[in-house]
């Protein structure tokens, strides 16, 4: 005991103290999150469909009706399946927040349980694409080139080459999918959430919808490689012209104005 | 080591010649009389403003750029031809795609420095046209452009218009997604030209769009024809620098008749070689840190394929903009004939744009029918009116350029896209007429605040009690040197019309052109646009019985 208290100030000893930290944090989360999961699995469909039931007449009914129908405030819910629940809900699109021109990506008001539980109950108003299994979206099983030509041809126009995102009319817009996680983007293709089109299996099956993640994946997340240096938040040209019009002349006229400064006859007085 | 002491033993040596620099100096001046050349040349005065030197950047710049592009040349395969991509970027892998972007994926991933130099000639191209640009402000806003020097302006402007289309075709050049939006963008103009449209269309892309024939032409012309034609104006506009020598700006012993500043050689050349350095180093820091144009992650173009914020390189952005801002109108002419003003419409406003500003020192010297030599760079707060204008002119040319990028603006600021169009088509006619109403009447203050300054000191900020229990702000009498500089610039008086009857009682026509001038003139230089400096008169006046004014 002695010893560890005289290395109390070796000047590695907060470093070692902060790694013990993140470790028993990590531990403890690992230890206890499946087991959160584990319990989901485990309960009985029915039961997850009436808690369901609870949670979608206090949260969801005042506008998608009570039975599911619709209403003034929001769509039919009939037939959209637990994939659009899941990506609604898990995304905290919904429960809509305000009125605006499009429904925002916000953080989420229901745990990854609750929402399994309102994906089941809304299943049950009409049959509609189910939650995807994890294989089908794993990018490391895509072939990215293949992704890349096919998000061209079906999502670059509203998305942007790498899907930094793009505007749409009157305010609305296509989200930069920086992140957004592979089973989300899946099930974005399979239900079409407000603008955006569906892209049901007999458009693009889902061998190509893993590819388009795998696209993603190698283009457009934190981890990936940014072979040219720092991006300017890869808007392309128009993040460009904006640095050379700042940074690019700044420097050569602050170069200028310097070298003009430093003339010969400066040096004399 | 002195030639004095060298030349006699080496004189037995060499057959009593001279020594061999100064023999290769002699052979050289017997033919092309490089020592009157030098003589003058290197004694050539140089003036110390850093605003001076924005030229040496644009030139530096394009030096920069002639060095990387060599290099790229060296590697890059202008053809359309097809190929299966099989190079190291994982993510292009089996993509088919042509000769001309799959080498431009080389030249990034498997060219040996191949990223760093497209990237510094890249970014060296950005900078370059806003060196001009900021280069031609500094011209135009200290009139620099007057007599003798308009032809050089000229040159110029030509070289900007040259700057334009080679960065224009350098872009298309890679053949991937976004610039091929943009030729598909520039092949709708065409086709939009009334008459010869289709035709113009078929003769620059040899048939259908896109075929096989853009890139090796757009080729050819961004590396020889346009650089080629550029090498020789700057030459041209370098040797009449020389001639008309530089301007600079007035102070005790700077006058219309010389030049004050370092004389080229040795002085001017080792700054103007650090310079260069520098500015190769500053353009090479930002290309090593900063991504331009990452052509991998945009894919090979395809005619079935676009993608949101598309937008071309900053200095064709104002063209983009032009067509954003322009309502997508259609005339249908005898049942059978779209005349499509949607595009028709920007093709015609963008020279008038560029030739408003072009022609504008011809404007001015016909206003001021002026035939002197001006070698003072003017104030600009001096030239009210035309710095009005220049300001007018940038705020209607950065209107079009940010309309050009409404989309960006609108997903990143949580915009409407459409609010942006409208706002920015009012504000394409309201705002320059506002900034030319504000400029010049910031330009008359100032100039009243340098006539007070002149007249009565410099405002120093200490407050006095005088016996009387009066509070008043003591002024500092200027320096001669800052009196002169603040009132050597001269005054034109507005014309006027002649008389209405000449000396035998004739009535005199004046033409209709003529009246306008005059009104022009009037407003240039009438009490409206101008504050009449002070004279010698009214500062020994007002300095004799100083105490009472402040
Ligand atoms: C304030 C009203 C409101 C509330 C509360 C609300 N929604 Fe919605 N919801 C909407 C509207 C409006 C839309 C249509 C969005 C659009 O297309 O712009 C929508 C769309 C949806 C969709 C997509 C329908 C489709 O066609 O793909 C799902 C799924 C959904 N909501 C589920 C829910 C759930 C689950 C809840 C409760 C947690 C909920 N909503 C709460 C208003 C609401
Ligand atoms: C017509 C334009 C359009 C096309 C084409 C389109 N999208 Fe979308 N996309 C949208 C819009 C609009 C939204 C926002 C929907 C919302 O907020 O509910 C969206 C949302 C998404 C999201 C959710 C992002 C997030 O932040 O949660 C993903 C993922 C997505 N799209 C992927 C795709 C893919 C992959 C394709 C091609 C297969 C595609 N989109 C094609 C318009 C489009
Ligand atoms: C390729 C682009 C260009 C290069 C390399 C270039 C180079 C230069 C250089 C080195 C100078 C002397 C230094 C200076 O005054 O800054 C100069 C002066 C000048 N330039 Fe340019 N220039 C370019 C474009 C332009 C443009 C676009 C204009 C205007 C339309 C212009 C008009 C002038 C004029 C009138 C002068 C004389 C200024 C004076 O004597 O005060 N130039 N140029």
């Amino acid at each position: 005991m002695k010893k560890l208290s005289a290395r109390r100030r070796h000047p590695l000893a907060a470093l070692v103290v902060l790694l013990f930290a993140l470790a028993t944090t990590g531990g403890l989360y690992t230890a206890l999150a499946p087991a959160g999961e584990a319990k989901a699995e485990a309960s009985d469909s029915s039961l997850a469909i009436e808690e369901g039931k609870k949670l979608y007449a206090v949260g969801c009914s005042s506008c998608h009706g009570l039975g599911g129908q619709g209403g003034s405030d929001g769509p039919s819910l009939v037939g959209v399946g637990a994939a659009a629940v899941d990506f609604q809900v898990a995304t905290g699109r919904m429960p809509m927040a305000a009125e605006g021109p499009q429904a925002p990506k916000k953080p989420k008001d229901y745990s990854p349980e609750e929402t399994a539980q309102l994906a089941a109950y809304i299943a049950t108003f009409g049959p509609g694409p189910a939650i995807p299994e994890s294989s089908a979206y794993n990018p490391a099983d895509g072939d990215s080139a293949k992704g890349g030509e096919l998000f061209r041809t079906n999502c670059a126009q509203c998305h942007n080459f790498t899907g930094q995102g793009g505007a749409l009319t009157h305010g609305k817009y296509a989200p930069n999918l920086k992140d957004v996680e592979p089973r989300h983007i899946y099930e974005a293709m399979l239900t079409g959430p407000q603008a955006m089109p569906s892209f049901p299996d007999s458009v693009l099956p889902p061998d190509q919808k893993r590819d388009i993640i795998a696209w993603l994946d190698a283009v457009n997340t934190s981890e990936s490689p940014n072979e040219g240096g720092f991006t300017l938040g890869g808007f392309g040209p128009v993040s460009e012209g904006l640095y050379a019009w700042t940074f690019g002349i700044g420097v050569l006229v602050a170069a200028a104005v310097w070298i003009a400064a430093h003339t010969a006859k400066a040096r004399k007085s | 080591m002195s030639t004095a002491t060298d030349a006699p033993k080496s004189a037995p040596r060499r057959g009593g010649k001279a020594p061999a620099g100064e023999r290769v100096a002699d052979w050289a001046d017997g033919r092309v009389g490089v020592y009157s050349l030098a003589k003058a040349n290197m004694r050539k005065i140089f003036p110390d403003h850093w605003s001076f030197l924005l030229g040496e950047i644009c030139l530096y710049a394009f030096v920069i750029i002639i060095l990387t592009g060599v290099y790229l040349t060296l590697f890059f395969v202008p053809s359309m031809a097809e190929v299966e991509y099989e190079g190291s970027y994982i993510p292009m892998q089996g993509v088919l795609m042509s000769e001309a972007y799959a080498s431009t994926l080389d030249i990034s991933f498997d060219v040996r420095g191949g990223l760093l130099m497209r990237e510094i000639h890249h970014w060296a191209a950005l900078i370059f046209v806003v060196a001009i640009f900021f280069h031609m402000m500094r011209v135009f806003f200290t009139g620099a452009f007057r007599k003798p020097r308009e032809i050089n302006w000229l040159f110029g402007f030509l070289l900007l218009l040259l700057a334009m289309g080679t960065g224009l075709t350098g872009y298309s050049l890679p053949d991937d997604l976004l610039s091929g939006t943009g030729v598909r963008f520039m092949e709708g103009a065409i086709l939009a030209v009334p008459v010869v449209g289709t035709w113009l269309q078929m003769f620059l892309f040899g048939g259908e769009f896109p075929g096989y024939d853009i890139i090796p032409r757009f080729f050819v012309v961004h590396v020889l024809l346009l650089p080629g034609l550029m090498v020789g104006l700057i030459v041209a506009h370098l040797i009449l620098i020389v001639f008309h020598k530089h301007t600079h700006f007035a102070g005790p012993g700077r006058t219309n008749s010389n030049v004050v500043g370092m004389p080229l050689f040795p002085v001017y050349a080792a700054k103007a070689g650090g310079f260069f350095f520098l500015v190769f180093g500053l353009i090479a820091m930002i290309a090593a840190t900063t991504s331009i144009n990452p052509v991998w992650v945009l894919g090979p173009y395809r005619p079935d394929q676009v993608s949101t914020n598309a937008q071309p390189d900053w200095y064709m952005g104002f063209s983009e903009g032009l067509v954003r801002l322009m309502p997508a109108w259609e005339i249908v002419l005898f049942d059978s004939y779209t005349l499509n003003l949607g595009l028709l419409t920007p093709l015609v406003v963008l020279p008038l744009m560029l030739g408003a500003l072009a022609l504008y020192p011809f404007f001015e010297s016909w206003v001021t029918k002026d035939q002197r030599e001006h070698h003072i760079a003017e104030r600009p707060r001096n030239a009210p009116t035309r710095t009005a204008f220049g300001v007018a002119w940038l705020s209607w040319y950065f209107i079009a350029l940010v309309a050009g990028g409404n989309d960006l603006w609108a997903i990143n600021f949580g915009l409407s896209i459409n609010s942006i169009t409208y706002f920015g088509r009012v504000a394409f006619f309201v705002v320059p007429v506002v900034v030319f109403i504000i400029v010049r009447r910031i330009c008359l203050g100032l100039q009243r605040r340098d006539r007070e300054k002149v007249l009565h000191g410099r405002e120093t900020g200490i407050i006095k009690r005088l016996p009387h229990g009066e509070f008043v702000e003591v002024h500092e009498p200027l320096s001669q040197e800052k009196l002169y500089a603040l009132t050597a610039h001269d005054q034109q008086r507005p014309a006027e019309l002649p008389a209405a009857t000449d000396a035998n009682g004739v009535t005199r026509k004046v033409g209709v052109v003529e009246k306008v001038r005059v009104r022009i003139s009037r407003s240039y230089f009438g009490d409206s646009g101008q504050v009449t400096k002070p004279t010698a008169e009214e500062y020994r006046e007002i300095t004799s019985g100083e105490g009472h004014h402040h």
